[in-house]
């Protein structure tokens, strides 16, 4: 089907039903039971899942095939918010300009970054990469604040033009993100016994994007294109010596994955135009990173599961209390129940940071394909042999 | 001419943390071969050895006392520390004001201990494996180490003062006959940095084990078919350079109040140092930190602003990328080392 091989094709079936029904898998737990904390199911969370999807499938395209290691890749995301919320105030508040837009720019911006740190390998493109977000960041910060005010983030304003929409509603607000008039905030309630499922017009629109650029990166790993990629990968030195020029594939690597940041970015701005600097700073660089390597780099789904995680736990994970904990464990003796929570406490809460720097360090050392791998690791357990798919966990850097 | 000075000045202060962590950095690289993030970790440990030291300086005991009143009539609760009560007031609160400096004996033993464990712990499992995942590793590791930190210590800077004596300002330029006012402590912090720096090339040069260790930075193998436990000494060179850095944090404090990510925000540009001044070159690293700190003084005064907007904030950036593209070596670095 569209062109994949069987794997392919159920993989990408995987993610469009995972996504589409995304507001009844996140929403397991009644409303107003006690585990309704764990559930995910509400637009603002799912939205944040599908874009930071994009986000880590595009960085993949790059680390996952080439080997580089970029640690400036929030920078496109946030050239891409930066460019959409200029849209919104000048033209209209239709998404559609606004997402090609940010693409575009996103695109010319990968194009010119990755033109000049390409010239290096290894951890030089990584430091090149670093230095041009943290050029970017502090311009965006400082100087550039007619265009990017500055610490305050760009915002939509009352006077702004909107040459094609309208300056201001009827009763005088600002107008939401739309497309072709279906509003981006616009939800459906639709209660099914104690359930309350979610289905919000921006999350779908972020779902369709995401599976569209999942099946534009299954393509792109299955093509000629992608196995060049993975050549200069594997051996980048004994492909210059067969006289192909490697540097436009890369180029053009390094230019898909900031276009796809770059859209991950447009679209986080229509769901909420607005747009800061700090999403180009370098530790919103490393989150991605956290997230291609935490989910599997190389591997197709592996960046998906990656940013969902990440982003579950950052929400979910983070609003576990003390008080939750007491009353999880209150089936223990008194003093070994305080133990238990006091010992459980650094790790939840405000403090999840520290469990995922410490999942991020466990799965570098033991697991360097990821969770994909540590999921073909039970599966092969399960199935009484060895893991079948070794070469796609590989991680080499391009050196 | 007054202008001149004083931005030298600034860059020199700013110059000797940059260089003291770059040091480090290029410690670890040039003898371990490890691209290590956690570096500025390292850095923030050691500003929390001097916090710590002065969190148990200050530990008090509380008395009353009963010839005093507060303002609602109660008794009055004073709270002496209990180095006080050891020493006398007099000793004591002398104690108590030089507890970043008397930090730097705690930090040594201390930072030398998390770089051996460190090293034997994690890192020495890292060395056959590619660059991209010991920064990867290094990285979470440090993501690690700041959590922790922020646990035991909370979010907010922590205000750690430097010595009464040390705390004002002199005027350097009297000698000369100009007017040149600047802060002691960052005068001392100039020359301590000198003077760590100046100890780790004389360790390195004139001692039999630095011999060694230069020997082996040179040609690992070889050493090693000598019979040399080269290992063992790259080890103690990992606890050198995180002591190095530690002892930076130590004395930065009184300049920066110490928060838990401060290690991140020098980590970025320690890295663009030691890439500046070539990889695995000490002296490389000791020279662009010092070069780019006085570049990033001088860009931050008027006429450079207002010729370039912004250029203050991005002119060691500038300065690497260019280099990196015209010089991929860096300004010291030694042929062959990470190149392409």
């Amino acid at each position: 089907m569209f062109g994949l091989n069987k794997k392919d094709t159920s993989l990408l079936l995987i993610v469009i039903v995972l996504t589409l029904f995304a507001p009844f898998i996140l929403n397991p737990f009644p409303t107003g039971s006690g585990l309704a904390q764990f559930n995910a199911g509400y637009p603002d969370l799912m939205q944040r899942f599908a874009i930071f999807g994009i986000f880590a499938v595009g960085f993949n395209i790059l680390f996952g095939l080439t080997g580089y290691l970029s640690f400036g890749h929030a920078a496109f995301l946030g050239v891409g918010s930066y460019s959409a919320v200029w849209m919104f105030k000048l033209l209209s508040m239709n998404v559609l300009p606004a997402i090609i837009l940010s693409v575009i720019i996103a695109g010319l911006f990968a194009l010119v970054i990755g033109y000049i740190s390409l010239r290096r390998s290894g951890i030089y493109f990584s430091i090149l990469t670093l230095a041009f977000a943290q050029m970017s960041f502090s311009l965006a910060y400082s100087v550039l604040t007619p265009i990017t005010n500055g610490e305050t983030g760009l915002q939509l304003t009352l006077d702004d033009p909107r040459v094609l929409g309208v300056t201001s509603t009827a009763d005088g607000s600002i107008p939401v993100t739309n497309l072709f008039g279906i509003e981006m905030r616009s939800t459906y309630n639709l209660a099914v016994g104690p359930w309350d499922f979610q289905f919000n017009m921006g999350y779908y629109l972020c779902a369709l994007v995401l599976i569209a650029a999942f099946y534009l990166s299954i393509r792109i790993f299955r093509s000629p294109f992608g196995m060049m990629l993975r050549a200069v990968k594997s051996n980048q030195q004994r492909m210059n010596y067969t006289g192909l020029n490697s540097k436009p594939y890369t180029l053009a690597a390094f230019v898909i994955s900031g276009m796809y940041a770059g859209l991950a970015g447009g679209l986080m701005a229509s769901m909420d135009p607005l747009a800061g600097a700090e999403r180009m700073q370098w530790t919103a660089s490393g989150e991605v990173v956290l997230m291609t390597i935490l989910g599997g780099a190389g591997t197709l789904i592996g960046p998906v599961l990656g940013a969902g995680f990440i982003k579950y736990f950052e929400n979910i994970f983070s609003k576990i209390n003390d008080n939750i904990l007491h009353s999880w464990f209150s089936f223990m003796p008194d003093g070994l129940e305080d133990f238990v929570v006091f010992l459980v406490h650094p790790f939840i809460g405000k403090g999840w940071h520290l469990t995922l720097g410490i999942l991020f360090m466990l799965v570098v050392v033991f697991l360097p394909g990821g969770l994909v791998e540590g999921g073909q690791r039970i599966a092969g357990w399960v199935r009484g042999k060895k893991k079948p798919d070794a070469h796609q966990s590989e991680t080499n850097p391009a050196e | 001419m007054d202008a001149f000075l004083l931005q030298i000045l600034n860059g020199l202060d700013k110059g000797s943390a940059y260089a003291l962590i770059a040091l480090g950095l290029t410690l670890i690289f040039g003898t371990l071969g490890v691209v290590n993030f956690a570096h500025g970790a390292l850095f923030m440990i050691g500003a929390f050895c001097a916090v710590t030291v002065q969190k148990f300086l200050t530990l008090s005991v509380e008395t009353i006392d009963p010839e005093k009143t507060d303002f609602l009539g109660n008794p009055l609760k004073v709270k002496t520390p209990y180095v006080e009560n050891w020493f006398g007031p007099d000793i004591g609160n002398a104690i108590i004001d030089w507890s970043v400096p008397l930090a730097i004996l705690f930090a040594i033993p201390i930072m030398i201990a998390v770089g051996f464990i460190m090293e034997r712990g994690l890192i020495k499992h890292f060395y056959k494996r590619p660059h991209a995942d010991q920064i990867l590793v290094t990285f979470g590791l440090a993501i690690v180490l700041q959590e922790v930190i922020k646990y035991f210590y909370g979010a907010n800077p922590i205000p750690t003062p430097a010595p009464e004596a040390l705390n004002g300002v002199a005027n350097l330029g009297a000698i000369v006959g100009l007017d040149l006012i600047y802060p002691v402590w960052r005068i001392v912090y100039f020359c301590f940095a000198c003077l760590i720096i100046s100890g780790v090339f004389a360790f390195l040069q004139f001692t039999t084990f630095g011999m060694v260790v230069r020997a082996g930075m040179a040609d690992r193998e070889t050493v090693g078919l000598l019979g040399i436990n080269i290992d063992r000494r790259f080890t103690i060179m990992f606890g050198i350079a995180a002591a190095v850095a530690g002892l930076a944090g130590v004395m930065y404090t009184p300049i920066n109040s110490p928060n838990y990510h401060m290690g991140m925000d020098f980590l970025v540009l320690s890295f663009v140092v030691v890439v500046v001044g070539g990889m695995g070159s000490l002296p490389g690293a000791v020279l662009a930190g010092f070069l780019l700190g006085i570049l990033e003084s001088f860009a931050s005064m008027e006429w450079a602003i207002n010729l370039i907007p912004g250029i203050n904030q991005i002119i060691i950036y500038l300065v690497a990328i260019i280099i990196l593209l015209v010089r991929p070596r860096g300004l010291m670095g030694r042929k062959g080392v990470m190149e392409d």
